[in-house]
């Protein structure tokens, strides 16, 4: 799914030996659009940038199951069921390929995964809301997943090779599940009045959070530049926030949703939509910790990792025997 | 029993019969059969791949990006290594 986190506060401030004739090779290669490798050479605070960066995205990816998993017992259909399934299963699999490419920044998956359960690290402040009714499902493949594309799409192409090739493995699974969300929405829109007005109170809750995923409004997030310059991002927070409306919009009038935001109409001198003002305070309340679920999915993260250890404990120990027995 | 991390075991997939093994990643797990298993269930959901290899990371030797100049570049200059250094009369064909 997705990640937001790179405008916080906090980002990692120049240090100390990351100015040079090394320094100066590295950002002209970076100029050049060549990739990174993970043995180069590269300034430690372009290392950390990312390594949060990463991470943060990889959380993300793991804290999105939960929302999701709500709903495996109770999809309406077994197919309906089979495909969220799958969906969940890719989160996963988005969660590997990001934590193996923070791993090449020379982290250990032990260190990220610690600072997960510890709370210490941040994910994506949407999964902090809750998932009430099947609808739910629909409008975070349709907008969530939606809004995760249209960021990530530029980091296929972020300056950090193994970051750049996961982003491209994330993104062509991703769109799959943008089509299962609004095939969804566009099911229940079709469908019974009462299921019509459950799709529009899905959208009436997804919309405000999803334009929150993308970031600090431009002239609110100082720490752009830096990233922008490293080519680790590429387009700017409110750049891609209005790419987003506008593709939506027509999805919205296309399903028969109204979006929930009296502000918005089109702009033809500006060839875009206007939106209104987004509430930045609750913005920054889900993100520092105090949203409606973050208590509860970081709970449910921890007994999964507490859970499992038996499992983990006993694999390693079959692997010994095993290696015990073959040796003997 | 305290919890030590699993080692990390680079992929490699054959994406169809009469192609290279490629890397597409890492992962960890407590043993190479266990290595296969997941990788399967990571980097082949989509059909990507009829082969998988696993190899312990700490077992790659690589050569040190810091050498680029001595290790790669002198190859740059060599250009009669390829075909396309020699001119040809228009005459001979097929060459």
């Amino acid at each position: 799914m997705y990640t937001q986190m790179m405008d916080l506060p906090g980002q990692v401030a120049k240090l100390a030996g990351d100015e040079g004739p090394q320094a100066e090779r590295f950002q002209a290669r970076v100029d050049e659009d060549a990739r990174i490798e993970p043995r180069d050479w590269m300034p430690e605070a372009y290392r950390k940038t990312l390594v949060r960066q990463i991470s943060q995205h990889a959380h993300s990816e793991i804290v999105g199951m939960l929302p999701e998993g709500n709903w495996v017992t109770r999809a309406p259909t077994l197919k309906r069921k089979a495909i969220l399934v799958a969906k969940v299963q890719d989160e996963a699999g988005h969660g590997l390929y990001l934590y193996s490419a923070a791993e090449t920044l020379g982290v250990s998956r032990e260190q990220l995964v610690g600072q997960l359960l510890s709370g210490k690290a941040k994910y994506s402040s949407i999964f902090n809301y809750p998932t009430p009714t099947w609808a739910d499902i629909g409008a975070i493949g349709w907008l969530v997943d939606g809004a995760a594309i249209m960021n990530q799409i530029p980091i296929c192409r972020c300056s950090y090779g193994p970051y750049a090739r996961a982003m491209i493995r994330i993104c062509k699974e991703e769109s799959f599940h943008q089509r299962q969300g609004f095939d969804i929405m566009l099911a229940m829109c079709r469908g019974t009045p009462e299921q019509k007005a459950m799709a529009q109170d899905a959208l009436n809750r997804w919309w405000w959070p999803c334009l929150m995923m993308f970031g600090p409004s431009d002239k609110d997030s100082t720490h752009s530049a830096q990233s922008m310059a490293w080519k680790i991002k590429r387009v700017s927070n409110d750049e891609l926030r209005q790419k987003f409306v506008d593709v939506t919009l027509p999805q919205a009038d296309l399903l028969g949703l109204t979006v929930p935001d009296p502000a918005l109409r089109w702009n033809a001198e500006r060839g875009h939509y206007d939106f209104g003002e987004i509430a930045w305070d609750e913005f920054w309340k889900v993100v520092n910790g105090d949203g409606p679920l973050n208590r509860e999915r970081l709970a449910a993260r921890v007994a999964a990792h507490q859970n499992g250890r038996w499992v983990r404990e006993a694999a390693t120990a079959y692997a010994e025997k095993q290696r015990a027995r073959a040796a003997a | 029993m305290s919890e030590k991390e699993w080692p990390l075991w680079e992929v490699f997939i054959r994406s169809k019969q009469g192609l290279d093994h490629k890397h597409c990643g890492s992962l960890h797990a407590v043993d190479a059969e266990m290595a296969v298993r997941m990788a399967r269930d990571v980097y082949t959901r989509r059909n990507e791949g009829v082969s998988i290899w696993v190899v312990p990371s700490n077992a790659i030797a690589a050569s040190d990006p810091n050498d680029r100049e001595a290790f790669v570049e002198p190859m740059a200059d060599k250009i009669y290594r390829h075909p396309t250094f020699y001119e040809l009369p228009d005459e001979v064909k097929h060459m």
